[in-house]
């Protein structure tokens, strides 16, 4: 019918399902690498990741990172290292969860978990501390009166690194090259890009020319 | 009471408390159906964009315009620096009351049927009375003048705003109002001179009996459609709302406009979609004559009513959620070189036929010497676009 098709069109939309999610009421499921509030890792006998070398400070984009250093007390070390972060301090009305901090620590001190659902009435709150930021003694971050933490929310806040290879080379996939956490110890490299999922791309013939790219990584 | 003017030639008190009663009624009503038709519109459109739309607000989202409107209340009342202060004010009114007027002149019930005695009155306190406020001799002339005021508020708006996107937008209403205004009312001409008066309720009387009796039917569809499309560019809803066209001009006319002045326009918007809807059932669908099964005799036309006029509402939503804006120059085009000359051509025919039959004339003469009227005109409005195109054409190549 030519210019009438479109009202054909939007009047069968009027039978077909609904897309919206009703976001309070219901919640969809988050990525796996969603970027979230931060937390700050501990190695398996407590010590502290972070050595304060403010690498995350001086990458951070939108400038919500404020640490600095001091030296390890020789009778009560904090970190394994010479250093440890004496103040950690992220705004988050700043933060815009770019994850740049997490790829520029050299410890894997500072990853993020899938919390989004928190709110502040003042701007003091907002500017998360390093008491507020370190995991409690099970590995899992401590958990705010005014955040909404859901199922898994926590469990799963370095998977980032465990991902792929480091650097996308391929000839370090699925090797360990990380440190363990308090509560999991050294966590299993999480499946690569290379997994034998799904077989389209197995069959495929160009398969080799993909190696060490990262854009297939991050979907299991 | 001598000398009073109201209470002559047996008008009493029955009369007047009939007539403020049906103020207060068709005001009241005309509110409730504004608030429900937004809730309408964004439901609707959302269903077809596979949304959900309102349904926080009361059941099914009901409330949402209540709660907008409560909200508005409450906004603070801006004004810029720049405006006209009389005139920023005066224009929201301007726009709310002739919104307001032109739905006093449409026939809402009473029985048209096509038997003798039945001429659409109701009986209220003992008097014969017709289910709509006023039946003025002039009826569907006031509609064309209320929506030619209606232009002054959203003109007035937009230049008192002392902003430069108000302006444009108003510019454009008042361009593209007086373009679309010919082809709407000549569309009514047609209907008028086939009912032969110019009363609103002698045009649904003219209407009663059956289907092949409405005006959509015995005038040929192409008023029809012409005054949808019309109405359509004077409601300046999409896919005509150039007047706000929120990618180009912010809100057009009403960028400036907060609180409960904005409220006024939105409100004025939307009942303009109800009145139109109501004039095109009144015009070409016979209006509230429908069949009438059982009891309540008096009910069942002001229930055919108001399913005619959701009809257009639902038809108007749709244009909405398909069509796609025009450009500006589509616009002119549309309106002065397809419907203009359309509308021109059918009114010819109908009042030739019309004619034809008054007079007894011969009908082939007749036919012939419409088509060879038609047909000079149409040669000499293709000569007059080709001539203006090749002008355009040697400015541009001047340029």
């Amino acid at each position: 019918m030519g210019y009438l098709d479109g009202f054909r069109i939007t009047f069968n939309k009027l039978f077909d399902e609904r897309v919206t999610t009703e976001y309070p009421k219901e919640k969809r499921p988050k990525p796996e690498r969603f970027h979230g509030r931060h937390v700050l890792n501990r190695y398996e006998d407590g010590m502290e990741k972070c050595i304060g070398c403010e690498l995350c400070a001086g990458v951070c984009p939108a400038k919500c990172i404020y640490v600095r250093g001091a030296d390890n007390p020789e009778d009560a070390p904090i970190s394994p290292g010479e250093r440890y972060g004496f103040v950690y301090e992220i705004n988050y009305l700043r933060c815009i969860h770019c994850d740049l901090c997490v790829e520029a620590c050299p410890t894997e001190a500072i990853t993020e978990s899938k919390l989004f659902e928190f709110s502040f009435s003042n701007r003091q709150d907002a500017i998360y501390t390093k008491a507020e930021l370190v995991v409690g003694d099970d590995g899992r971050p401590q958990q705010m009166p005014w955040e909404l933490w859901h199922e898994d929310d926590d469990a799963n806040t370095s998977g980032w690194m465990r991902a792929t290879a480091p650097a996308g080379n391929p000839d370090f996939e699925n090797r360990v090259g990380w440190s363990g956490e308090l509560g999991y110890g050294v966590r299993a490299p999480e499946m690569g890009q290379h997994a034998p999922e799904p077989v389209e791309e197995i069959d495929d013939p160009d398969h080799d020319d993909h190696h060490g790219h990262d854009d297939h990584g991050g979907h299991h | 009471m001598s000398g009073d003017p109201l209470f002559v030639d047996g008008v009493d008190w029955g009369d007047v408390g009939i007539m403020g009663l049906k103020v207060l009624v068709a005001f009241a009503l005309l509110l409730v159906a504004t608030m429900f038709m937004v809730w309408f519109e964004r439901k609707l459109i959302g269903d077809m964009q596979n949304r959900i739309g309102p349904n926080v607000a009361g059941p099914w989202g009901l409330l949402q315009t209540f709660a907008d409107g409560v909200k508005f209340f409450f906004k603070e009342d801006l004004r810029p620096e720049n405006a006209d202060p009389l005139v920023f004010r005066l224009a929201p009114y301007i726009s709310a009351v002739t919104a307001f007027l032109s739905f006093a002149v449409v026939p809402v019930g009473g029985v048209f049927a096509d038997v003798e005695g039945q001429t659409g009155t109701v009986t209220i306190f003992g008097k014969e009375t017709f289910l709509q406020v006023a039946d003025p001799p002039i009826g569907i002339l006031l509609l064309l003048a209320m929506s030619s005021i209606a232009v002054y508020g959203v003109m007035l708006a937009g230049w008192a705003s002392g902003s430069k996107y108000p302006l444009i937008g108003s510019v454009r209403a008042s361009a593209q109002a007086i373009s679309y205004e010919a082809a709407l009312g000549m569309a009514v001409v047609v209907v008028v001179i086939m009912a032969g008066t110019l009363s609103t309720h002698g045009i649904v009387a003219a209407q009663a009996g059956g289907l092949d009796t409405w005006f959509v039917v015995s005038s040929g569809v192409v008023p029809f459609v012409v005054f949808l499309i019309a109405a359509t560019a004077e409601l300046n809803r999409p896919p005509f709302d150039l007047v706000e066209a929120e990618q180009e001009l912010v809100g057009g006319f009403h960028t400036e406009y907060s609180s409960i002045r904005f409220a006024l326009f939105f409100l004025a918007e939307f009942m303009n979609v109800i009145t139109m809807s109501a004039i095109m059932v009144s015009l070409f669908f016979g209006g509230p004559s429908g069949p009438i099964f059982f009891g309540l005799t008096w009910l069942w036309p002001t229930v055919w009513f108001v399913a005619k006029v959701l009809v257009f509402l639902f038809i108007f939503v749709w244009f909405r959620a398909t069509l796609p804006r025009l450009r500006y120059d589509q616009l002119m085009h549309l309106g002065w070189k397809v419907l203009i000359p359309l509308i021109l051509f059918w009114l010819l025919f109908v009042s030739a036929k019309e004619l034809r039959i008054t007079y007894g004339w011969n009908p082939v003469i007749v036919f012939g010497a419409v088509v060879i009227g038609a047909l000079v005109g149409v040669t000499l409005l293709i000569a007059a676009l080709r001539a203006g195109d090749r002008a355009y054409q040697r400015e541009l190549e001047e340029a």
